[in-house]
């Protein structure tokens, strides 16, 4: 006997991403789910967004690694509470592995929380956290062609941030092509291009995501 | 790249609705997955018996449906299958835009005795 099914195979990941949103909406925490490949600049970019927005609103900050804590201990020289989430080799977060990081954590309300997601830009894009923005970093050194190959990462971005910007001068980077591509899969999501080296860009992306503060 | 976790979830998902029909045995379990998904269909079968067993799952054949990405072209104004490289129209090569199809992702039906 064949019986039909038709359910999603991470229906219990999106169930939970679903609590976690409400929970998030409810407490006004801006959760930020910055995801990107290893070396692109996920940590540099939510320091220096913090160091921007410091005094404006109280941050916390999960970071996922697969077994360091590098990134970590940098944040916790900040000042700013951070949770390490050690994934023991698995390639990305999970709804639920946020939800017990918050548990843990315990960000106030009216605050935003950073989740810096495993180096990757394949499988985190296929498991809602419940997060308020998707910001999706790409590189300079990376080359002008990962929208073109990693299509699910940025069409489900709500922000695009192009980084190392100061280094377009010594690397072959066609940035009409990487623009092209991004606008192709994802018409609305804004894109910054920025250096955490010089600065640049950072007045206006911290001005965007002061704006998704709510 | 994750297909630990999913294969999980697929023998979660199976087990509760052969449970529900009152199966004994679920011998073929039917899977639609978008070649957007970036699941590799030889590493869920390398985990499959191994998550399975002991379940009433165990002995089940996988059986994927595959799905190619299609694009939509605005100018030609209809869907087309995503070239290898790039998101170019191969009518009139202009870009397309990512359609739904390409991203399934679920158990579409189970077969049990």
């Amino acid at each position: 006997m064949k019986i039909k099914v038709m359910e999603n195979i991470l229906s219990a990941n999106d169930q939970l991403a679903e609590a976690n949103r409400e929970d998030f909406a409810r407490r006004h925490i801006t959760v930020v789910n910055v995801m990107a490949s290893p070396g692109a600049g996920k940590t540099s970019v939510i320091m220096e967004l913090m160091h921007r927005l410091a005094g404006d609103v109280p941050f916390s900050v999960v970071e996922g690694d697969i077994a360091s804590s590098i990134d970590a201990e940098k944040i916790e020289a900040m000042g700013v509470p951070v949770l390490q989430i050690n994934t023991g080799g698995g390639c990305h977060l999970d709804a639920n592995m946020i939800r017990e990081a918050v548990r843990e954590l315990q960000p106030p309300d009216h605050s935003v929380l950073f989740i810096e997601n495993v180096g990757n830009l394949i499988c985190p894009s296929a498991f809602d956290l419940g997060e308020t923005v998707r910001m999706v970093i790409a590189s300079v050194p990376e080359g002008h062609d990962k929208p073109y190959k990693y299509v699910s990462m940025f069409e489900a971005a709500d922000v695009v941030i192009l980084n190392k910007i100061d280094l377009k001068p010594y690397i072959r980077f066609d940035t009409d092509s990487f623009v092209r591509g991004v606008r192709a899969l994802n018409e609305k999501a804004p894109l910054f291009e920025v250096s955490c080296s010089t600065g640049e860009g950072f007045p206006e992306l911290t001005a965007w995501l002061k704006n998704q503060v709510g | 790249m994750h297909e630990y976790a999913v294969t999980r979830s697929i023998v979660k998902i199976v087990a509760a609705e052969a449970e529900k029909a009152g199966a004994r045995k679920v011998t073929r379990i039917h899977l639609v997955i978008g070649d957007l998904s970036t699941i590799v269909d030889d590493s869920v079968r390398m985990y499959f018996p191994m998550i399975a067993a002991g379940t009433v799952a165990e002995e089940a054949e996988l059986v994927f449906k595959r799905v190619k990405a299609e694009f939509y072209c605005k100018h030609c104004r209809r869907n087309f299958v995503k070239p290898a490289h790039g998101f170019e129209c191969p009518v009139c090569g202009g870009l397309g835009t990512p359609t739904d199809v390409g991203k399934e992702f679920y158990v579409e039906s189970i077969e049990i005795e």
